[in-house]
């Protein structure tokens, strides 16, 4: 026994010998670097996440005249702290008639399709985990594999709530999908690219250094589709509370629920992340501000968030009929336009 | 060697895969593992820098017609497809022939004339930017043929929409 113990040392060491000797210690200060900017960014959004949660419930709240949360700590500022440790210690059943497989990895692939969209997303000049050339290609492929984590769950639970929420929800996202990556194209036809980073590069030369005011069609149809996209109020047909108790994930329970929960505040962050870079300009602003490099980027995160909760107070729900004739119907046709327009300024100057 | 050993795993992968998604009894496991097939495609595209197809492949694919799989496989009743015996009686006569077609697909491999090699290899398309070559050919030099499949498109959609319409009294 001992003695395989050693040769697998040996192996290990001699394995480890080779790849130096290769003169790959670059390749590896590399890796380094990489992993050190990905636990930064999911740091960063967590801390996000959980405080995007309280900030939605003290805005509602006080936009209903209520408190919102006031228990825990000075006007519950560690509210989602002790949300968090209640969410982890609380038993996971799973449904005896589940499909226990994919019941499982439900919600582990809506969180990784809303988590790794984050590699594409340039924070300021030079910081972007992954900067590829097809970066907004990335965001809306990572967004459409998204809808499969709400299908699964909705179909493995086994419930017919859940699995109403899912097709619905699965439908919705889809469709809104459509009208996404259409209101994109005009940026990218003015940007003339799909790297993140070259369309925040590319608006310096317009008014405050926005596509906002060329693109505002783009920018009010994106907007739209982004609150379809992750969910939200008056979009929230899939979790309409009450018709379908909580829609695709009622039978979930403990941290598999706090990952979907996860998942859609992380939507939300990066539909307003991805707003921000393509049509408010992205890490510019009107004038610099010292060593906060992504302060402008804030700004406008915190802006169109908020937005969402505002929506959330004030706008009723759609009915399903009504939503999918206003994506169809209106949307992609006012996309179209957008184009058409885009293509025949491009083309004058 | 790197570039090999990705290729071999997702060879590999990629037939396991077929086979998995073929052998299942449950239809939606079926579809899963079609997408975890698809997303093995996309990444065989990439080791040849084509990420423009490679996203495509997922936005398409993935996204979009194996979600109406999925939708059309959990529209239908399951309980019954499960439970029933899945081979006909004549399975073996099936797997002979399916031999005897691949012996002669290998025996006429060799005699398949290789195309004369395009400029567009793994390092140009990287210099260019894919979707940059992609875009310049497609409207330059196959604009017929992708205006016919455009047109082809079309007439599928409207065809679509005819079968689907609720005829109005009149």
């Amino acid at each position: 026994m001992d003695h395989i113990v050693t040769d697998i040392l040996e192996f290990i060491f001699l394995m480890w010998f080779a790849i130096f000797s290769a003169g790959t210690l670059d390749v590896l200060i590399n890796i380094g670097i990489i992993i050190l900017k990905i636990a930064a960014v999911v740091a960063v959004v967590m801390t996000h996440v959980a405080y995007a949660t309280y900030f939605e419930r003290k805005a509602i709240g006080h936009m209903q005249v209520r408190l919102g949360p006031m228990r825990v700590g000075p006007h519950g500022i560690l509210q989602p702290i002790a949300d968090f440790v209640k969410l982890f210690f609380k038993e996971d059943i799973i449904p005896a008639q589940a499909d226990k497989p994919l019941f499982y990895i439900a919600p582990v692939i809506a969180v990784f399709a809303a988590m790794s969209s984050l590699a594409v997303i340039p924070f300021f000049n030079g910081f972007v985990i992954a900067n590829l050339n097809i970066g907004l290609l990335f965001i809306l492929a990572m967004s459409s594999i998204g809808a499969y984590g709400i299908i699964m769950a909705g179909w493995s639970s086994n419930s017919k709530y859940s699995f109403l929420g899912g097709l619905r929800s699965s439908a919705q996202v889809i469709s809104y999908e459509i009208a996404m990556g259409l209101s994109l194209v005009g940026v990218v036809m003015m940007a003339g690219s799909l790297n993140l980073t070259d369309i925040v590069k590319a608006q310096q030369a317009y008014p405050l250094k926005m596509y906002i005011f060329p693109q505002f069609l783009g920018f009010f149809v994106f907007m739209v589709a982004a609150f379809a996209e992750t969910n939200r109020t008056p979009f929230d047909l899939p979790e309409a509370e009450s018709e379908l108790v909580a829609g695709y994930f009622v039978e979930y329970s403990g941290m598999r629920f706090a990952l979907f929960f996860a998942a859609e505040y992380i939507g939300m962050i990066l539909m307003a992340l991805l707003g921000a870079i393509c049509y408010l300009g992205g890490w510019n602003g009107p004038f610099q501000i010292p060593y906060i490099p992504f302060a402008w980027l804030l700004v406008k995160v915190y802006c169109i968030v908020f937005l969402f909760y505002w929506v959330r107070a004030t706008v009723p729900r759609y009915r399903y009929d009504q939503l999918m004739a206003l994506g169809w119907k209106i949307m992609i046709p006012l996309t179209l336009l957008n184009i058409v327009i885009t293509g025949v300024i491009k083309i004058l100057t | 060697m790197l570039p090999q050993v990705l290729f071999l795993y997702f060879a590999f992968a990629i037939v396991a895969l077929s086979l998995a998604v073929i052998t299942r009894k449950n239809p939606v496991h079926s579809v899963i593992f079609m997408l975890v097939l698809f997303f093995h495609i996309a990444a065989l595209y990439l080791t040849l820098n084509a990420e423009f197809l490679a996203a495509i492949q997922i936005i398409v694919y993935a996204g979009a017609i194996l979600v109406l799989f999925l939708f059309v496989v959990l529209m239908l009743n399951l309980k019954e497809e499960v439970t029933e015996h899945r081979y006909i009686s004549l399975w073996a006569v099936g797997v002979l022939l399916s031999i005897a077609i691949s012996a002669i697909f290998l025996m006429t491999l060799s005699s398949i004339p290789l195309g004369a090699k395009g400029v567009f290899s793994p390092d140009v398309i990287a210099s260019e930017t894919h979707t940059v070559a992609l875009g310049k050919l497609l409207y330059t030099e196959f604009l017929y043929p992708f205006e016919i499949a455009s047109v082809i498109l079309l007439v599928a959609i409207v065809g679509a929409v005819v079968l689907a319409k609720k005829r109005l009294k009149s």
